[in-house]
């Protein structure tokens, strides 16, 4: 009998032959991801650090992204024990302020490689399945333990598989596809499963394919994956990353799934997640004409170059509303520096956008436009939970940049059909 | 004992909002932000022993811990959900906090009946009515007799060396 994604991966790491899905295997993760909640996670363990010291060296990649810089004392202090800690144990992948999203960071310097099990205290560390890489969100608490020990349980996961036909038809991007995805299995639809993208994924870009992964968790997936093809090669040469053909993992014909279904992608249309839940789906010509206060374009979700280009080709020679403020969040510095060099940054500027450095800004809703009560936010980020971005009585709309982009210049939610030709 | 009974996909914004995520860490920070923006009562009046019923995809979202170890701090005896998400249930069994899965439960619950838990014989009986939960896989059950995930990895340190 053939297996999932999941099962090879964990059969492999677990030094089995063959697993089924809700068997516990022991598993030594490849990386361990952690960001400016490395802090808490280190004051847990002083003193078994002193006694024990790091299993690996090279395990953890620490990335300072959440509130960064600094918003506060108390921000500073865990930013510094942080650089203490990586210091006083030579930890070698340490990335400080500016640098970018942790999730970024892992993908666009080649952490994340096929094959490997990657486990981060983010839930969106599910992110990695762009690249073909096992990769799933843990809490505070186990980065610890697997910081002075090295290996932990996973339970293997059923698989949901789906089938991707046709091709986007922009201005419907692939935010909207996922989006339409979670609405449709719904914020559960994927609990404690992996997901498997099959069919015509030739037809996504990177981009496409790691802002479908990073999503994952919204429908509570465990693993998102995507097989490595031609375009996964070309993103790891281009930058440097030596992968084996071998190490690429990918589900046997003959796997057993939980639930098959399929989506044509030239039937997606351009959409949003409504106020208070990510699976809250609204064809947008439901939501055209609800003021918002704020357009929020970036995060891990939408803060790739091609986002900005999106927003930047939507954005040029027109201006973003005097009712509306429009933030721009790329998702690392190279992709900023990227962006600047073609003129997009400029572009946005001038439409009257204002740039925050690259990290996680108001998403989480710490600092860097945090939201008023009353306000409405339509934003390109992953989840649109009440008081996310720091206030209850706001509301917050998920969308794809393009339609993001669209309602800034009109301050009100806009179908991006209207500003795309 | 109080039972606080809640509905469908409370996240983690709901049982501890992001904005505190980096300053409050421990039991004492974390407390006066439990539930915070779901139910303004709960972490002025929350007393050990109590049981929170929920609905499907209970502790939905971010990956923070501070629901997990909070609720657990405070003395909440169990959490009788239809449904968990995987990173809260998770992140329960590292803090030690018993969940229960059983929609029959919370379908039957009604405001005043007597709730009691035997963890042991993996029993819940409310209003008179016993439901049955399944026993923990002994992986998990290892960590929460050990009082916890790192006073588990200790134990294990300690005979390795």
């Amino acid at each position: 009998m053939g297996m999932t994604f999941a099962e090879k991966v964990l059969a492999k790491k677990s030094g089995n032959t063959h697993v089924v899905p809700g068997q516990i295997v022991t598993v030594q993760p490849d990386h361990l991801l952690t960001h400016d909640n490395t802090a808490a996670i280190i004051g847990k363990i002083g003193k078994e650090l002193d006694e024990y010291g790091v299993v690996r060296d090279d395990l953890s990649v620490i990335v300072l992204d959440h509130v960064i810089p600094a918003a506060s004392e108390k921000n500073a202090a865990g930013h510094k024990k942080i650089r203490a800690f990586v210091g006083k144990h030579h930890l070698k992948n340490f990335f400080d302020v500016g640098e970018g999203i942790c999730h970024q960071i892992v993908y666009e310097k080649g952490f994340a490689r096929p094959g490997m099990i990657i486990l981060g205290s983010d839930s969106h560390t599910c992110s990695y399945g762009a690249v073909g890489c096992f990769s799933s969100g843990i809490d505070r608490t186990e980065a610890a333990s697997l910081m002075l020990c090295g290996e932990t349980w996973l339970k293997v996961p059923s698989t949901i598989k789906i089938t991707l036909t046709g091709k986007l038809r922009y201005p419907a991007m692939a935010k909207d596809l996922i989006l339409t995805i979670i609405g449709t299995l719904g914020a559960d639809g994927a609990n404690y499963k992996a997901v498997e993208f099959h069919g015509n994924v030739q037809a996504l870009t990177m981009d496409e394919r790691f802002t479908m992964a990073n999503m994952g968790v919204e429908m509570g997936a465990k693993v998102t994956a995507f097989p490595v093809d031609s375009t996964t090669m070309e993103f790891f040469k281009a930058r440097g990353v030596e992968v084996s053909p071998d190490d690429t993992v990918w589900a046997d014909d003959d796997a057993v799934y939980e639930k098959e279904i399929t989506f044509d992608m030239s039937a997606i249309e351009p959409v949003t997640a409504a106020p208070h839940t990510v699976d809250n789906l609204l064809p947008i010509k439901d939501a055209e004409g609800i003021a918002v206060n704020q357009c929020l374009i970036g995060t891990c979700t939408n803060g790739r170059l091609s986002d900005i280009e999106t927003a930047a080709a939507v954005l040029k020679g027109k201006k973003v509303s005097p009712d509306t403020r429009l933030l721009i969040l790329p998702a690392s510095r190279s992709i900023l520096r990227e962006a600047m060099a073609k003129g997009y940054i400029d572009t946005l500027l001038e439409a009257g956008a204002l740039l925050l450095p690259p990290g996680c800004g108001p998403c989480l809703g710490a600092h860097q436009g945090a939201l008023a009560p009353e306000e409405t936010c339509v934003s390109t980020a992953n989840r649109n939970f009440k008081g996310r971005m720091g206030c209850k009585e706001a509301k917050i709309f998920l969308a794809s940049p393009a339609t993001v982009a669209a309602s800034a210049v009109h301050g009100k939610i806009t179908d991006p059909r209207k500003e795309v030709s | 004992m109080r039972v606080w009974k809640y509905g469908d996909d409370i996240n983690t914004d709901m049982l501890f909002p992001g904005k505190y995520t980096y300053t409050c860490s421990t039991p004492e920070e974390i407390k006066p932000h439990l539930l915070e923006d779901l139910d303004a009562e709960f972490a002025e009046n929350v007393q050990a022993g109590d049981v929170i019923f929920a609905g499907k995809n209970f502790g939905c979202g971010s990956s923070r811990e501070q629901p997990a170890l909070g609720l657990k701090s405070v003395g909440v005896q169990a959490i009788v959900a239809q449904s968990f998400s995987r990173i809260f249930f998770r992140a329960s069994v590292n803090q030690g906090l018993l969940l229960i899965e059983n929609a029959e439960a919370v379908k039957n619950y009604k405001p005043g009946d007597d709730v009691k838990i035997h963890p042991a014989d993996g029993i819940i009986t409310v209003g008179g009515r016993e439901y049955s939960f399944p026993k923990l896989p002994p992986e998990m059950l290892g960590i929460i007799e050990s009082g916890g995930l790192l006073a588990y990895t200790r134990n294990k340190l300690k005979h390795r060396k």
